[in-house]
């Protein structure tokens, strides 16, 4: 049986760790490098680092930072943030990223995401989405850090993402994101049904049984969090324990 | 020297980076002499079986490939894994190295997600060197859409996933094949690639 997934995520400006609340007020702590091996000894299953520089000579910061975290930790890598070109996948890929997360970009240009699946395969495209609700049962995509309403519904977008080639779709909801109030179980469950491919819950862990609530009471197959791990208020074994007594089926570590 | 397989597929630094983390001397290479002179080979790979094996075929080093395979540790990764097999009906029927007994279809689960993508746990099938020090509940890291279908001789770990997915196969001696990505599962990845060097006499 598959394991469920606990990532944990590193949102990096300029080669340091951040951590944004609700996007906004950033705080910066930490060298990406350390926090991604920290967080593989804990028994994350697979580590993602969001870039969220905006400068290109950011990006070849961003690209030694996966070069180094890949002769280091021997999990699956994702990198998002700042990819708009198949180009950008290559590259990202070469230096040692096992999937790329495409969020704003797909949704200008959703031929980024065929393009992408049909060059380097469906399972390292994944797709980073941020929603929020505008009534009951309704959801809506944002873009640019969820500055932009796009006016696009969520599950007619999700479904677009799976027929174009994505492996993977990582859904944020921008209301709980931040909060720590829990996931937003409504929002995941509509999509979980929507798609036959994975999706992994983000946006609003805030304590230790979030995680196994969201694989309980939805068929989602991976839970990330931020914060939550990067100030060490959880680690991902704690997090893992829980769920395993809850019959939820995770990897053991060594 | 262990030499890895470069035939123009997927991401093999990453097989490299695990070998250099474990400290053992390694080359990237798609010379017929680096073949001949390693003392262990690992074949990669990621993307499309008749892909590959064209690859390999223009590359020259089928035949080298076979050769040094019956005289010294050989390991297949994933697609590189599905190479060791005699055939493949991944869009068309295609030989493949025929180095294991068996052949390679697709997944074929209907309510299962396809690719077989994540943690998967190793279900030991035979005794086999690369377990060693392993424990019962190992998980280790899948991405793939077909899977062999070979006899029990074959296979020696598998994990469920609808069925059984052979996850390593061997030919009983030398030549083994993982269908997991063992340079990204971790310490358990880590500890069957150490095992895997062992073998270098």
């Amino acid at each position: 049986m598959l394991a469920k997934r606990i990532i944990p995520c590193l949102d990096v400006r300029d080669g340091k760790v951040v951590k944004g609340v609700n996007f906004e007020g950033i705080k910066e702590v930490g060298d990406p490098v350390e926090c991604a091996a920290e967080y593989d000894k804990q028994g994350a299953d697979e580590i993602v680092f969001y870039d969220i520089t905006a400068s290109h000579e950011g990006r070849g910061v961003m690209l030694d930072v996966v070069r180094e975290t890949a002769k280091r930790v021997f999990v699956p890598l994702t990198v998002g943030g700042g990819i708009k070109t198949v180009d950008d996948i290559r590259e990202t890929l070469r230096a040692g990223a096992d999937k790329v997360s495409v969020n704003s970009q797909a949704v200008q240009n959703p031929s980024l995401i065929r393009e992408g699946a049909d060059i380097f395969g469906s399972q390292c495209i994944c797709v980073g989405v941020d929603a929020k609700a505008i009534g009951p049962d309704k959801w809506t995509v944002f873009i640019n850090g969820g500055r932009i309403d796009m006016k696009l519904d969520l599950i007619d977008w999700v479904k677009k993402c799976e027929q174009l080639g994505a492996g993977e779709i990582c859904l944020n909801s921008i209301d709980t994101d931040g909060v720590r109030g829990g996931f937003d179980l409504p929002m995941l469950k509509a999509v979980v049904d929507a798609v036959k491919i994975p999706v992994i819950a983000s946006g609003g862990a805030g304590k230790l049984g979030d995680f196994a609530e969201a694989f309980l009471k939805t068929d989602c197959s991976a839970a990330l969090a931020a914060s939550l791990f990067h100030f060490r208020e959880l680690t991902v074994s704690q997090v893992k324990e829980d769920c395993k007594s809850k019959g939820i089926i995770v990897r053991q570590c060594r | 020297m262990i030499a890895v397989i470069d035939y123009g597929a997927g991401n093999i630094f990453s097989v490299k980076n695990a070998l250099d983390h474990l400290g053992f001397e390694s080359r990237l290479t798609d010379k017929a002499e680096d073949l001949r002179s390693a003392d262990a080979l690992i074949l990669p790979g990621v993307g499309a079986f008749p892909w590959a094996m064209n690859m390999l075929k223009l590359s020259g080093l089928v035949e080298v490939i076979k050769q040094e395979a019956a005289r010294k540790p050989f390991l297949g990764i994933c697609l590189g894994m599905q190479l060791l097999f005699e055939k493949s009906y991944e869009f068309e029927e295609c030989k493949g190295l025929g180095l294991v007994d068996g052949y390679v279809d697709k997944i074929n689960e209907p309510g299962l997600v396809i690719p077989h993508m994540g943690w998967n746990k190793l279900e030991y099938n035979h005794p086999c060197p690369l377990f060693d020090g392993l424990g019962s509940e190992e998980y280790v890291y899948f991405v793939h859409s077909y899977k062999a279908f070979c006899g029990d001789g074959a296979l020696m770990a598998y994990c469920q996933y609808g069925s059984k997915v052979p996850a390593v196969v061997g030919n009983g001696k030398n030549v083994f094949g993982c269908q997991f990505h063992p340079e990204k599962s971790g310490e358990t990845g880590l500890k069957i690639l150490s095992n895997f060097a062992g073998l270098i006499k």
